[in-house]
């Protein structure tokens, strides 16, 4: 198991916004989480990197466990977990930088790389990798902000990838493009599921059930229902995901 | 009919009445500048421009005023901006926005920008000189009187305070704009608060920055009262070369010419010409940054 969550409750300020979380998120699979909104998938997604810290007043008891290792332990390194566990945004949010700097950002505020060379190679890696490449390398010196929606949020995805990271975690990454940059962006994360360990929330049950090999149900701030995405879309234990998957309520 | 007519009749009224204030306000500025132009354009030369005033303002030139209210300036701005800046990167990126100590400083830089200048002009005695100036002469030069007097050093501190709160205004405005998703993308790749803030915050508040830097250039360059009694010279021959010189100024050369010449009307050319290149020199300053900040803005669009 990639990560583990044990007993995680989530606090914004007094209101409790995720309940008892006890789940296993296996690596280099794709795993999915779905419910209406504000039911605590995001919230829960941002633990994961520990991208909740940056908001006053939150506040996070029980345990994450990445690689057996409890993230929330008061040693730990924040700024180094991250680089570990990348994340993708709902909204493209590329920085007012040319497409190469955006993407370079990564290895330059972690020091990854000793050469021009090696930035320029790992820039393209990852702008392959993120299945970009081909469109923007003649003009990788205009900026990121001249690009389509679709593309800025797969140059936000080459600039995750950069930093070589063995968790990707995408909040809603297809929610603000058209139908056709969306799939580009799901053929992207079947792609990468053979090296990454990817871990997507989505409104989108259908993007669940296309790009997702387990599929877990979140209800006000509880997870519902945690099975592999065949058994959470066609023959659900609870009554609740039954309903929020045949389109009942959310 | 008629209900509808006397609504139309109250628009037609309202709209000329803000029209015509805007028509005074406009004619005014125009006399003031024609005044101004038809009094002093004769009286610009090179030589006006590059000499040291001589016979009580009578002859010779402004150069010691031109130069004095540059270097003023621009001393003013290296300490104001760096300050300001830093001040608003606290009170936005790393204060919390409910503790009181954020609310004290909030409350002192409004009311900081109340205070009336020439109360500026005493603190600056009080403490630059009287305070800093004297500490500094005691600790390091035996006593001697260097630091202690009034220099263009001060009068720079001093003519700072005065603009701070302008820089700190402005910059806040621009740290508000820049969207949490920039913050929050920089710090999920590993980055640290610090490299945020250097790399994807302060680059895309620089307009901002810019136009606060404008802003207080602005003030600055025509406050007298803040330089008055920390560094302003009644007539100085020399350049300033070293931080504890004094200095001459355009505003307070005008207040010169105007008041304490033997003879008023002679002076009145130099007079209107003195006024006439603090408004172009201002204005010129005001010129310069807005391009830079241009520049800054096409290059963040891309």
């Amino acid at each position: 198991m990639k990560i583990r969550a044990s007993n995680l409750n989530f606090f914004y300020g007094s209101t409790q916004a995720l309940h008892g979380i006890n789940i296993q998120i296996p690596a280099q699979q794709v795993t999915a989480f779905i419910g209406p909104s504000g039911c605590g998938k995001s919230t829960f997604l941002r633990t994961l990197n520990r991208m909740n810290d940056t908001i006053p007043g939150t506040r996070v008891e029980g345990q994450v466990e990445l690689d057996g290792e409890n993230i929330y332990a008061p040693d730990t390194d924040v700024v180094a977990l991250r680089q570990r566990v990348g994340m993708v945004f709902q909204k493209p949010n590329p920085f007012p930088k040319t497409i190469y700097e955006n993407v370079a950002y990564g290895l330059r505020v972690n020091g990854l790389v000793q050469s021009k060379a090696e930035m320029d190679e790992r820039v393209e890696e990852a702008l392959a990798n993120a299945a970009i490449w081909s469109e923007v390398k003649d003009r990788l010196h205009s900026s990121a902000l001249s690009l389509s929606g679709g593309q800025q949020q797969r140059i936000c995805i080459a600039r995750a990838l950069v930093i070589r990271p063995e968790v990707l975690l995408m909040d809603e990454p297809a929610s603000a493009l058209d139908p056709l940059a969306t799939q580009k962006i799901e053929e992207l994360i079947l792609k990468l599921r053979s090296t990454y360990t990817i871990v997507i929330v989505t409104h989108n049950m259908q993007q669940a059930t296309r790009v997702s090999d387990q599929t877990g149900f979140f209800l006000l701030g509880k997870l519902i229902e945690f099975d592999t995405t065949e058994k959470i879309f066609h023959t659900p234990n609870d009554t609740r995901t039954k309903d929020y998957i045949t389109g009942r309520f959310g | 009919m008629k209900a509808a007519s006397q609504r139309y009749t109250s628009d037609v009224v309202l709209a000329a009445a803000t029209g015509s204030a805007v028509l005074v306000i406009l004619s005014l500025l125009l006399l003031l500048l024609v005044q101004i132009f038809s009094g002093g354009l004769g009286q610009i030369s090179w030589q006006f421009l590059s000499t040291a005033p001589s016979k009580g303002g009578l002859a010779g030139g402004i150069w010691p005023a031109i130069f004095g209210t540059m270097l003023l300036v621009l001393l003013m701005t290296m300490a104001a901006v760096p300050m300001g800046v830093a001040t608003a990167l606290y009170l936005h990126e790393y204060a919390r926005a409910d503790a009181w100590l954020t609310r004290l400083v909030r409350a002192a830089v409004a009311n900081l920008a109340g205070v009336p200048s020439i109360v500026f002009g005493l603190f600056g005695v009080g403490f630059f000189i009287e305070t800093v100036g004297t500490k500094i002469d005691n600790i390091f030069y035996d006593g001697d009187l260097l630091y202690g007097k009034p220099a263009i050093l001060w009068a720079s501190m001093t003519l700072a305070l005065l603009t701070l709160p302008v820089v700190i205004v402005a910059t806040e405005e621009a740290l508000k704009a820049i969207p949490l998703d920039h913050r929050e993308g920089s710090l999920a790749l590993g980055a640290t608060k610090w490299q945020t803030i250097v790399r994807v915050i302060l680059p895309q508040a620089l307009p901002g920055i810019l136009t606060g830097a404008i802003l207080a250039v602005s003030r600055g360059a025509g406050e007298v009262a803040p330089i008055l009694f920390t560094g302003a010279a009644y007539y100085l021959p020399f350049l300033p070369a070293h931080p504890t010189d004094q200095f001459m100024h355009l505003g307070y050369h005008v207040f010169v010419l105007a008041t304490q010449s033997p003879d008023v009307n002679a002076t009145l050319p130099n007079l209107y010409a003195t006024v006439l290149v603090l408004l172009v020199l201002t204005f010129l300053l005001n010129i310069a940054a807005v391009i830079v900040r241009a520049r800054v803005r096409a290059k963040l669009r891309g």
